[in-house]
């Protein structure tokens, strides 16, 4: 009798089985994911090509392919004379539009430029000073900016809107402008941690050199950073199209000053959501699309900026 | 119990022994905030105490001109030839004063009363004891006894009244701020004269400002923009939870007033109606955070070792399918998950069913941090990703040759590894989820109302939620306040906990 081998070949046959058996159910769960994930999105790009009016039910794929819904967007049709029901049609100027989109979109586009400019301005100082200058109230300041930041963001917003309305900027864009822009102050943390990175033997050499720190900061130190810089402009201006609550409350009833996710709000209210759904989602479709470019483009400058950070440990 | 011991228990017991360390932890944690907060006070009373000991130094050492600056401000620096400087100090004296003098005074003056109301003795208002042709109301002030008319038209508005005088407090610590620096200025004149030294030129200080003094030229313009628009609104909010402010008393109607800890009381135990619907409103932010925060933790990280796995294929073409849905903004994707879900929703078409899943309060419970996962998980598995490549490759090595299998490596390697760099992401979502009003606003509004809640909210609606609708719809100002201020605490002492926590078990799971 012989004794009996175990057969290697086998048994390595058997563990790539049960590996491969292993890759396909992850990839089958992967799938599943991204059908589950993708759905909704893709739901409102079929339906922003709906043909039929509300929210279809049934199916998936619409029954009718248009693209009036994007037209619609920018041009809108009613009475000539709304008083007079029996007054023909006409296209209506952007003044008396139901929903102005097109202004909308110049709105927030106004809106998130200016705060982009102003915050990345303010970040980028703010987190120079507390990352590469050393004075007496650094400390101090962090922390105070820590607890000023736990403070829920729209608590205060009665208040604020007072003090815009007493200054005469009730009412205004530039209002949204001040609200998103001045509390860029407290979101240094990550472009300083970009700071700390660079090495300090660079301030010292050009110390020796004679330049001055504002010389360093603005010859030295901001070319360095494009990175950093590319990713603050591009959150901040990113901000504004997606805030909602301030321009419910700063902007309500004046549907010539909304910014696009308010107005987009509006559309889906129950008594204009049957006629204006597929338009809705159009809408959507129209500044997801830039959006979503610009943020796979941040996306690669955060990695950078952040594992930037990480490397000193 | 050391290190040692320590990595010879079982994973399990490992586990257990981080759970049981973590709850008797607390009141440690809770120990040390205690700790913090005296000694902030006392660092704050030293500060102040060490200022004015300075400042009286300053005074008995000064010659006459600093003397005078004490009083008129530049005194000191115009008699020892800085006159620009002298002359900046004096113009901020003056432009206080004429501030002060015209507007400030004004509002502190009324701060107390919040202003007065259309007279009722005025004889040309009152007929037969009514106002206009109403009959008069009294409501007392608690704090200063003051009869208070409630159906007549004010002289005063209360908002403004008190908004200006939180702005006079402001700009009052700013001058006294200026005012020290005078003192010190002169006193360092006086000393730099007297060594026989030559006081610096305005333009040479001017000069500073790029130079050695560059962080206050970078810091001033971002702290006096949080100034006005940040800590000016927080600080009036404030004063607010301590009035009645709402709808029935603000500046279109009635004055409002100080009403002491009131609001504070009612919502806490008082009024049977708040403290309830508070309680209840509370209770849900808690338990919603909690699920929110480790459904995404833990699926998000299964979600990237699934897509990281060593023989997956297409890793960039999953994680991007991924990524894009979060990069749509979240308005567009939670309204189209309301619509989804809605009672004749495609999702109910679909499976042939009317589950009521957003007006329910169960099922909207459930459907909240379900889709809540589905906007966070990406987010997770991204960070995870990262952290997953940084993870040595020497470690996996050594833990090969040493015969560990793969559950072995995943267990002692991967987990604890994704752990330890995860934690201050895990707080930080912990605090973002308390304070998450996008998924809740957009997917539910708060909804649905029980009868037994009060003061709009809903059985979905977290306090954040709430304090928007106490704000916009409700307009019950002063009871937003409060939620404000709780929200503001529980956020902060959360973070301290665990910020301490952390710190206290880092030395433990230190990797290097």
């Amino acid at each position: 009798m012989t004794t009996k081998q175990p057969n290697i070949g086998n048994m390595q046959a058997g563990y790539a089985k049960k590996r491969k058996i292993a890759n396909i159910v992850v990839y089958i769960i992967l799938a599943v994911m991204v059908v589950v994930w993708i759905f909704p999105i893709l739901w409102l790009v079929l339906q922003s090509f709906n043909g039929e009016k509300g929210v279809s039910l049934a199916t998936m794929f619409p029954k009718t392919w248009t693209f009036d819904n994007y037209i619609k967007l920018f041009r809108q049709e009613g009475l000539s004379d709304p008083m007079d029901p029996n007054s023909p049609m006409v296209v209506l100027d952007i003044d008396r539009m139901p929903f102005p989109y097109g202004r909308w979109i110049t709105n927030t586009f106004i809106v998130a430029v200016f705060s982009c400019l102003i915050s990345t301005l303010i970040i980028l100082m703010v987190s120079y000073a507390l990352s590469r200058l050393r004075f007496k109230s650094r400390r101090t300041l962090m922390n105070f900016g820590l607890i000023l930041g736990m403070f829920p963001g729209f608590m205060s917003m009665a208040a604020i809107y007072n003090i815009m309305e007493i200054i005469g900027l009730g009412k205004q864009l530039f209002s949204l402008v001040i609200v998103y822009s001045s509390g860029a102050g407290l979101g240094y943390q990550i472009a300083k941690g970009f700071f700390d990175t660079i090495p300090r033997s660079l301030d010292e050499a050009a110390k020796i050199d004679g330049a001055t720190r504002n010389q360093i900061f603005w010859i030295i130190i901001l070319p360095l950073s494009k990175p950093i810089i590319v990713y603050t402009a591009l959150t901040t201006f990113l901000g504004p199209w997606a805030d909602y609550v301030f321009v419910s409350y700063f902007m309500k009833g004046d549907d010539q000053k909304y910014t696009v996710a308010m107005g987009l709000y509006e559309m889906l209210k129950p008594e204009t959501m049957h006629e204006w759904f597929t338009v809705f989602c159009a809408g959507a479709v129209l500044i997801a699309v830039p959006i979503t470019i610009l943020f796979t483009i941040m996306q690669r400058f955060y990695v950078a900026g952040v594992t930037g950070g990480a490397v000193k440990g | 119990m050391d290190y040692l011991d320590y990595m010879q228990m079982t994973r399990s017991q490992q586990i257990g022994y981080k759970i049981k360390t973590f709850f008797l932890g607390i009141p440690n944690a809770i120990k040390t905030i205690f700790l913090y907060i005296g000694y902030f006070f006392k660092s704050v009373f030293l500060f102040i105490g060490n200022g004015f000991k300075r400042y009286g130094l300053r005074f008995v050492q000064g010659d006459m001109a600093t003397k005078l600056s004490y009083v008129i401000m530049g005194a000191g620096n115009i008699a020892h030839k800085q006159i620009m400087k002298g002359l900046i100090f004096l113009a901020a004296e003056v432009a206080y004063f004429i501030f002060m003098i015209n507007f400030g005074m004004t509002y502190v003056s009324k701060i107390y009363s919040f202003g007065v109301q259309v007279d009722p003795d005025d004889p040309s208002l009152l007929v037969d004891g009514v106002v206009g042709n109403v009959p008069i109301q009294y409501e007392v002030d608690p704090i200063f006894g003051l009869k208070k008319i409630a159906n007549a038209d004010t002289a005063d508005d209360s908002n403004k009244i008190l908004l200006f005088f939180t702005l006079t407090l402001m700009i009052s610590i700013a001058f006294f701020v200026i005012y020290i620096v005078n003192t010190k200025s002169a006193f360092a004149t006086q000393e730099i004269i007297q060594e026989g030294r030559k006081p610096m030129s305005f333009v040479e200080e001017m000069k500073m400002f790029l130079d050695e003094r560059y962080h206050i030229t970078l810091l001033t313009l971002p702290i006096v923009l949080l100034m006005i628009f940040n800590i000016l609104p927080i600080v009036f909010t404030i004063f607010m939870a301590f009035t009645n402010y709402d709808k029935t008393h603000n500046a279109f109607n009635r004055l409002y007033w100080w009403v002491g800890f009131q609001n504070f009381a009612d919502v806490f135990y008082k009024s049977s109606e708040k403290s309830y619907t508070f309680g209840k409103v509370l209770l849900w932010t808690l338990v919603w955070a909690v699920f929110a925060t480790f459904s995404n933790y833990i699926l998000g990280i299964v979600l990237a070792l699934l897509i990281n796995k060593k023989d997956i294929k297409y890793k960039g073409f999953w994680r991007t399918m991924f990524v894009i849905t979060s990069a749509v903004p979240q308005f567009v994707t939670l309204l189209v998950m309301r619509l989804l879900l809605d009672n004749q929703g495609i999702i109910n078409a679909m499976m042939g069913t009317s589950i009521r899943f957003l007006s329910d309060t169960g099922w909207a419970r459930v459907s909240v941090i379900v889709v809540n996962m589905w906007i966070g998980i990406p987010y997770t598995m991204l960070s995870v990703s990262g952290i997953l490549m940084n993870i040595p490759e020497d470690l996996y090595e050594s833990a090969r040759i040493d015969g560990a299998n793969a559950v072995q490596q995943f267990t002692k390697i991967t987990l604890p590894y994704i752990s330890f760099v995860m934690t201050p992401y895990l707080i930080s979502t912990f605090v973002g989820n308390i304070n998450n009003f996008n998924v809740i606003y957009f997917l539910t509004g708060g909804a649905p109302v029980p009868v037994d809640y009060s003061a709009g909210a809903g059985s979905t609606d977290l306090l954040v939620t709430w304090l928007y609708k106490l704000t916009v719809s409700e307009q019950d100002y002063k009871l937003a306040a409060v939620i404000g201020i709780i929200v503001f605490v529980l956020c902060a002492t959360g973070s301290l906990i665990t910020f301490n926590m952390s710190k206290a078990t880092k030395n433990e799971e230190e990797f290097s």
